[in-house]
Parts: structure tokens; sequence; C-alpha cells
């Protein structure tokens, strides 16, 4: 039976999983398409909305900042409405996971990078590390893991000149371990309070590593560690290390693997699924069918077979250039695979890319330009199909790195790509 | 004060660190003085080909010759930096037979071993050869790791006694007379190791005679010694591409005359493709240009189609420090010789106690130190016997089975091989680490142990050690190791001086990366500057970049928590929690 939806998702991102979870909302039926994992699992978990404008000073309220953007931002497009629009159904999604939707304010959080950087939504595992909280913090770091130092990284803390005293530890993961293990080895070993021996004694991973912890706790309130507490139990290894040591815990987001990231991946899943929303897995779209206007179908690449899906409205999620959602070529190409949406660009590569590694970099604007309805533009400004929406990374227009803007670009113009594709995909059934 | 005559060798490439080396292995007191890291210039930026010859063997045997000796001894005395590929001319339909022969003959006549390999032949040898190769002929062509090279003749050259300052730029030559007595030197983070943020200081260092070995930087130096007579060199940029994986284990020339990009030399994970050659004023600033990446690509993929697609992960261009004795009047750079000349500036410029080496070429190394050690002693009255081709490399002594560490060091098969392969007979010494010994670069397999090895060497240059252990080299130029690196600094060194060193790393690996800006490694990019933009906010980062946080009380204090003093709470004035609206 040839597979008919009234909405298609492409990309099961965070924009992706928003457009679909809206869509769902309005009992349209949905399919989000995913082809490989997502690309949350580089991501911090950490939702940042507007963190800075071309101003030396973050931004402390991004929704007051929304109207300093040029008009071309998909903010300025979407609308401020849409924006909290996102982080509704974010924060529905996600329940009391996540923390910060008590104000609009921004948060500052500490990264494993050692700066403190502005952000909307950050999971509560990471709540009692806010750099504006003035109680005294301790760093834990492991010298079986790299990522960072925890000591550098408090004296970098306080080199921001951060609101209260930090220090650093770097201790060894009670238990041994062989010299290359992975960051996901030890979050194992807390998920399920692995036996280690510790001290001449046979325990608990979560109790022996509060223990190696706590001599160093000093006047400490709240102590950090990289955010690999657990998997699937992380609140439980974090509520357990909290009464070991009688002081909050929290998690400093980390590079890839992620496991916020991860866990926010999960969640999302499964919102997909409480919702209602068929999910295809493993098979990329390759392809489209269209009468000359619309778009049919698109066709889905399942081993070799092309099997076209149907549905009224689609929303192309794929990602920018980092999820492929966006390809290159060393002839001067910039194209959106699927549908060849018009990506604005020089045909010259080596316009694509600034002298300093943190200058204005073209590259992290490619991206489709779109309407108020998210339906990427043609090089004429024109919607390049009625029934195509656009969300997340693959909208260009602005440099969400430097912004801090990208999971609130990807929750904004997933919800309204969601919303517009349920509302017409209503409206045309109820035509027909 | 040393009896011992004391020679200033002027440059830590391979030249100067060959010389010092020699000297120092005669039992002289020497001195190196280098302006950057060792390596810094011509020699760390090179396709790494240690030369058979046969790219010699038609237009210039002597030099064909002498490539081929020291082919031999370096496999010898330095087998931890050489990898024995082997290497093929290979001929296309379009390139002569007459030259092919010629080729043949010319490595024969330079006792360079050769082997004629059918078309069909060489791509059982090289499945990703074109299928329209003709034939080949098989040379003992080698890869070489330059920066493994340098640091180990460096590092020998220090066993033996020596001093070599790196970050020490030569800002005089000081004379008496006509007699040149020494240098000034600015000490650009105090002597010593390098350590980034400490303040700098002059030096003069005296000595009985003075060595110029600083290749295309020898007029400069020349200069400061106010010879009248200018050293010309002429500076020749070409580019090196450099290659995700290797697309070939053995080196490809192309066999035609003179040409460019006509190499493919695999070295260690990546192949590196090269060159171009274009005369150029300045060697430290000259133009890195779009076309001659295109060229190595679409010139070279008639060897190795498969590079069309493939990817590549940065470029870098070098600069040949080519001489020719003034009045030869070469109008093409290409055609200027490959010789090495040295130039007595007592006789050629009646000013005493200093010699330039200019021109030669990478392999010989050691042949040009030992040239003008002989010269220098010569000129010290002493009588003392050149051992470098002899004694082994500290790495390369008695090094003959790779041991299993996997089990001995407690890192999986793979890491364990290449960290032996890279440290030789220091394996031992260096992996003998206390304590965790986790993988820092994982693109290159270096742990921990060796990143600090290479700190010791080197201070807080993470570029320096960046070239000793390979670390950040690999695929993700630095994405997941920038900051490993940098935290592996820290006791040792303070936060500030670690973070200096990670941005002047981070900015180095972006250098090369710009020139591979499209299809998988734009991509790369990309999730390399999300991770250090948006993951760890670094573009952004209050205590190093423009960006202030005046008021942290501005921002979110949390659910519950206490706001840090005197805060009005930005939590209270909003009006709580939203979401229902």
């Amino acid at each position: 039976m040839a597979i008919e939806e009234d909405v298609i998702v492409i990309g099961g991102g965070l924009a992706g999983s928003i457009a679909a979870l809206e869509a769902a909302d309005s009992e349209a039926s949905v399919r989000l398409i995913t082809y490989k994992k997502s690309t949350l699992r580089h991501a911090s978990g950490l939702i940042d909305v507007l963190g800075y404008l071309d101003e030396e000073e973050p931004v402390a309220d991004p929704f007051s900042a929304v109207s300093k953007l040029p008009d071309d931002h998909p903010y300025s497009i979407a609308g401020e409405a849409a924006i909290r629009d996102g982080l509704d159904r974010f924060d529905e999604a996600v329940g009391d996971t996540y923390q910060g939707n008590h104000t609009d304010s921004n948060a500052l959080v500490p990264t494993f990078g050692g700066a403190v950087k502005p952000t909307a939504r950050y999971p509560a595992a990471a709540a009692a590390g806010l750099a504006s909280d003035s109680r005294e913090m301790l760093v834990v770091g492991f010298e079986e893991i790299t990522d960072y130092n925890a000591s550098m990284l408090a004296d970098h803390l306080a080199a921001a000149d951060v609101p209260f005293a930090v220090d650093g530890v770097e201790l060894n993961f009670p238990g041994t371990y062989a010299n290359d293990s992975r960051v996901t080895r030890f979050a194992k070993r807390l998920d399920n309070d692995e036996d280690v021996e510790y001290d001449g004694q046979t325990m608990g991973a979560r109790e022996a590593l509060a223990d190696a912890v706590k001599p160093h706790v000093g006047d400490a309130e709240r102590v950090g560690f990289p955010a690999f507490l657990g998997d699937e139990h992380t609140a439980e290894v974090r509520s357990d290390l909290e009464r070991h040591l009688g002081v909050d815990v929290f998690e400093i987001p980390m590079g890839p693997p992620s496991f916020p990231g991860m866990r926010l991946a999960d969640q999302m899943k499964d919102a997909l699924d409480e919702a209602g929303v068929h999910i295809s897995a493993g098979n990329p779209v390759i392809d489209y069918e269209t009468d000359g206007d619309e778009i049919d179908a698109v066709i889905v690449d399942s081993k070799g077979r092309e099997v076209p899906h149907y549905a009224e409205e689609f929303v192309l999620a794929t990602g920018g250039l980092v999820g492929k959602g966006i390809d290159s070529d060393r002839d001067g190409t910039v194209e959106e695979p699927i549908f060849d949406c018009h990506i604005p660009h020089s045909e010259d590569r080596y316009d694509w890319f600034e002298q300093e590694a943190f200058g204005d970099q073209p590259f992290a604007h490619f991206g489709v330009r779109i309407d108020e309805g998210m339906r990427p533009l043609d090089a004429d400004g024109n919607p390049e199909f009625p029934n195509l929406r656009a969300a997340g990374a693959v909208v260009g227009g602005t440099d969400t790195v430097t912004e801090k803007s990208q999971s609130g670009v990807s929750l904004t113009t997933g919800v309204v790509a969601g919303q517009r594709a349920s509302e017409r995909a209503a409206k045309r059934e109820v035509s027909q | 004060m040393s009896s011992k005559p004391h020679v200033i060798v002027i440059g830590g490439g391979s030249t100067g660190c060959g010389i010092a080396r020699d000297l120092a292995m005669r039992g002289l007191d020497v001195t190196l003085v280098e302006q950057g890291n060792l390596t810094h210039g011509t020699t760390g930026r090179m396709h790494g080909l240690l030369h058979s010859g046969g790219r010699y063997a038609v237009a210039d045997q002597a030099s064909a010759k002498e490539c081929m000796i020291e082919n031999r001894i370096l496999r010898d005395i330095a087998s931890h930096c050489v990898e024995e590929t082997g290497g093929l001319f290979v001929k296309r339909p379009e390139d002569t037979e007459e030259y092919f022969q010629k080729k043949l003959e010319g490595c024969k006549e330079c006792d360079i071993p050769v082997e004629v390999l059918s078309g069909d032949e060489a791509r059982e040898l090289e499945p990703y050869l074109a299928k329209d190769i003709d034939k080949a002929i098989r040379v003992p062509d080698g890869a070489i790791d330059p920066f493994r090279l340098c640091v180990a003749n460096a590092a020998s050259a220090e066993e033996h006694g020596a001093r070599i300052e790196t970050h020490a730029p030569v800002v005089d030559v000081l004379k008496e007379g006509d007699e040149v007595v020494g240098v000034e030197v600015e000490h650009e983070s105090g002597p010593g190791k390098r350590v980034h943020r400490e303040p700098g200081t002059r030096e003069e260092i005296r000595g009985d005679y003075v060595v110029n070995a600083t290749g295309a930087w020898a007029g400069q130096i020349g200069e400061m010694a106010g010879l009248e007579q200018e050293i010309e060199v002429r500076p020749g940029k070409g580019v090196m591409t450099i290659m995700n994986t290797r697309q070939v284990d053995t080196v490809i020339n192309r066999c035609k005359p003179k040409g460019d990009a006509d190499i493919v030399v695999p070295h260690e994970t990546t192949a590196i493709l090269g060159t171009t050659d274009v005369e150029v004023d300045d060697p430290e600033d000259y133009p890195e240009e779009q076309w001659e990446v295109d060229l190595m690509i679409d010139t070279l993929k008639e060897l190795v189609p498969i590079i069309e697609e493939a990817r590549t992960i940065r470029s870098f261009w070098g600069v040949r420090p080519l001489y020719e004795p003034p009045g030869t009047g070469t109008s093409d750079s290409t055609d200027i010789t490959r010789d090495f000349f040295l130039l007595d500036h007592a006789d050629r410029d009646g000013v005493e106690n200093f010699t330039s080496i200019v021109g030669g070429k990478f392999t010989t190394y050691r042949m040009m130190g030992e040239d003008i050690s002989d010269h220098v002693c010569d000129k010290l009255g002493i009588d003392a016997e050149c051992r470098t081709d002899e004694v082994p490399l500290p790495g390369s002594d008695d090094f003959s089975v790779l041991r299993d560490y996997m089990d001995e060091f407690g890192i999986r098969s793979p890491i364990g091989r290449r960290s032996a392969q890279r440290l030789g007979s220091r394996t031992d010494e260096v992996l003998d680490y206390d304590g965790p010994n986790p993988v820092v670069c994982e693109c290159e397999a270096v742990t921990r142990a060796e990143v600090q090895d290479g700190i010791e060497g080197s201070g807080s240059d993470l570029n320096a050690v960046r070239l000793r252990t390979r670390a950040s080299m690999g695929n993700c130029q630095g994405a997941f190791c920038c900051h490993r690196m940098a935290a592996e600094l820290y006791d040792e060194y303070d936060e500030e001086t670690a973070y200096t060193a990670w941005d002047e790393l981070y900015q180095e690996r972006w250098k090369g990366e710009r020139h591979a800006m499209w299809g998988r490694q734009l991509s790369q990019a990309a999730l390399k500057y999300s991770l250090h933009g948006t993951t760890m906010n670094r573009d952004k980062d209050a205590a190093t970049t423009d960006t202030v946080i005046s008021d942290f009380n501005a921002f979110d204090t949390g659910v519950g928590a206490s706001p840090s003093d005197g805060a009005t709470g930005a939590a209270a004035t909003d009006g709580g929690k939203r979401g229902d609206d």
C-alpha cells in the first residue's frame, strides 16, 4: 500500500521533531523520515535562543532583542510570538527535565571550553551550574578524560569575573579502566551503579565517586562534573551523588558523544511516539515527484528500491552543512540536494570563508531563504513549491553559531512549519 | 668558560639541525637559534619525499647520485622517521617513450635500483592508479617525516651538549671590524623552551664562528652582517594539498620532464599532492592561491583518478630556498639548480668567521651538514671526523622489532603500533607514563604520554607539540583535540598560557583548512565551528575576547537558588513561569 500522509517531515533533529509534533497536535497524520542519527548527539543539549547581537555584552533578554535583528533574519520573518510558540512546544515535550521557562532572561551556563554561554533552556542536570548563582563552585575533572582540565576550567571562569568562588580538582575515576576507555564507559558504570574497587572496598560506583570527591568539596555548595552522569538513570545518579556529597551536583555540557544531546534525542523520540507520529528511520529521501507545481511525493531509497511517500505538505528539516542538508563542491556549487532549493552563495569558493577562524564566516550563513510560511524561496524570491516548508539548520541567512541561536531557530522555524503545514493540509482535505 | 670553540648556527630547519648535530658530535660547543619552532621555515612545509634521486636522474645526475647515497644512510640512521614506501615513475599514453627510456638509463647511471613494471603490474601494486597508465619504473623513493627528523637531530645535538634556542629570531649579527663575533637574538618568550606570554629579552650570543643556514631567509641575515654583495636567494613557492587518507602507499611520480602537480607522496595517515613552483619576492608574504589547489587535483587525477572524488583536509605552501651564483641568470625558477652552495664570506665579502649555506634539498641535508662542518672545522683548525652517517638518531637505534604495546601499556594495539612507529626506540621511555594514559588525538592515535613528551620538548607551544606528535593533524583538524592538548599544558603552565596556546593552534589549523572548504571537509569545518563556537562559546569567551559580561545578575539565577550578591533578581521581575499563554 502506498504511504500517504497529511504531512511528511524530512529530518529527525530538533527542528524536524518539533515540526512533526506541532503538526501532529492538529490531528494531521504525520510521518517523520530520518536517515542518519540526529546531529543532536553532537550538540550540548542546551537550547540557545539568542545570545549575542553585534555588541560587546551578551543578550540578557532574547525576546526584546529580536527587534534589533535584520528583517531577513529567520526570527524577524517568523516573529517573536513564533519563538515563544517553539519554546512552549519544546517545554511541553521535555517536561521538567529542562529548566529556564520561569523567566524570559537568558541563563549563563559554563561550557566545557571554560567560557559561560547565554542560553534559554538548560537540562535540569545543568541547573545548579548557572553562572549568575553566587554559590561557591567546585569543578571536578578526571585524569581518564581529556576534554578539560578542571582546575584550568575553574581558573578560566574566574578570569571572566564570575560572581562566585570556583575551584577545580582532577581525580581518578574510581575503579580500573583501559587507558582508552571512552566517556560512555564511565557513564554506564554510573548508570548501572556497578561495583567498583575503591579505597580497599567494593562499593557502588556512585558512592565511590562521591567518596573520591568529598574531601575536595570544602565550602563549595555545588559540584560540577563532565556531562556523563548516567544515561538512562541520570536523575538518580545525580540525586545519589547529591545525597552522598550533601551539595548540589550539576553537569557541564560536553562535545560528542554528548549525553545531554543524546538524552534530548531520546526524549524527542518518545514525544513523537506519544503524539502518534509515524517514524521511518534508516533510509534517505533522494528525490521527489511533482505535478509541475506542488510536490506530490518524496522518493525514499529503501535499500535500492525507490518508494514514493505521498503527502499534502512537506517539511524540509535535513540540517545544514553539518547534517548534510546542504552540500557543496569544489566547483563553487552550494546546493540543497533533495529539492534543489535555491541557496544564495558566491560561485567562488574562496569567498566562503574568512581568514580569521572566528571571523564572520560566510559559510555559516548558507541555507535556504524563507517566507513567513517558512517556504524556501527561489532566486526571484518566490516559493519554490507551495507545499514545501523548511525548518532548522537548512534555513540560512544568519550565523547561528556566533549568535548562539541554533536551537532557537530550529524550534521557531520548526513550530511555524509544522503549524502551517497542518493547517494547509486540513484545508485541502476539507476542500477535496 | 669553555675552551672549546663555539659555533653559532642560525636556522632550525633540516640543514641547521644537521649542522648542529654534526658539529656537536665532533666535540664543538654549538648554539642553534631559530626564529620560530624547529622546521618553522621550508623544512616544515614540504611533501616529505625521501628522494631516491629518480626525479633528478635525467637533468641533474650529480644530485641524483647524492640523493641515493643519502637515501641509504637515512634509512639506517633515521629509521623511525622513514617509511620505505618505494616509488613509481608512471608513464601515461601521452608521455613519451623516449623520456621513459632516458629516465630508466639515468637511474641506472646514478646507481638507483630500478625495475620496470607493466601497467597491470603497477596497478596490482597500487590499485587506484589510472587504467591507462602504460608502465612504470619502480625506484626506492620513500616517505620521511621532516619534523621528527629535525627534532631528532636537535635532540642528538643537545645530547652532545648543544644549546637549542627556538623562538629566538636574530635581530643583529655582531661584528668587530671585519670579523663576525656573534649574534643578538630576541627571546620572544624568554630563553629556553617557548612559554607563551613570557616577556621577551634580548641576548648577545658570542661565538668563534657563525653559520647562516636560514634558507630562504639567508639574504636577510647577510644584510645584518653588512655583506656588500647580496645573498641572492630566489624563493620559489609551492603548494602541497593533503588528502584525508592514503589513496596510494607508494610514491607516485609522473614520468615526464619537470612540471607542476606531478607527485603524490603517502605520508602517515594522508597522501600529499605536490606541487607548484612560482618565484616570490618575500618568503613570508606571498599569495596562497586557489588555482594551485585546483591544479593539484585536476592534474594528479590523471594518475590517480579517485583523487577527484576524495576529500582533502588542507593545503599548505612552502618556499624553496633556491640559489644560483650571481650572473647565472636563469629566467625560469624551475630551471634553477637544486644543488647547494657554501658561501664563505671571508673569501666572498671579506667578512671573517661567517659562512652561509644556500640551495640544496632536504634529502641531502646530512651531507650538506657534513660539508659545512668540515669547512668550519677546517677554519677553526680542528681535526675531527664526521660520524653522522653511522650513528643512529635518537629514536632510531636498535629498533628492529615493533612489539605489541597493547599489553604493556594498556592501549589498544593500533594506537600502540602507531605510537611506536612515531617514537621508534624511544617508545618505552615515552609510553611508560605514570598515571592514566588516555588518547588525546583520536584521528592520529596520540596518547597523553606522547603529548606530555612533546610539551617537555617544546614548552607551551602547541604547534610544536603538534609537529612532534601529529596530534591535531588528522581529518578533524583539531576539532576534537585542540582543547584537549591545551588541557595537557595545565598545571605546568597557567590557564592564560594554555588558552593562548590553544587559540594559536586553532588559528594555525584554520589557516590550512580554508583551502579545503568544500564537500565533506566543509561539513567537518562547520562541525568544528559549531563545537568551538556554539558548544564551547570560545568565539565569545569573556576571558579571551572583546565580549564582556558586566552584570551577571541580569541573567537567570535559577529556580529557587540564591541570586548573587546585590541581585535584583531577573527571575522575579519578569513575571514567573510562562508557557500557558
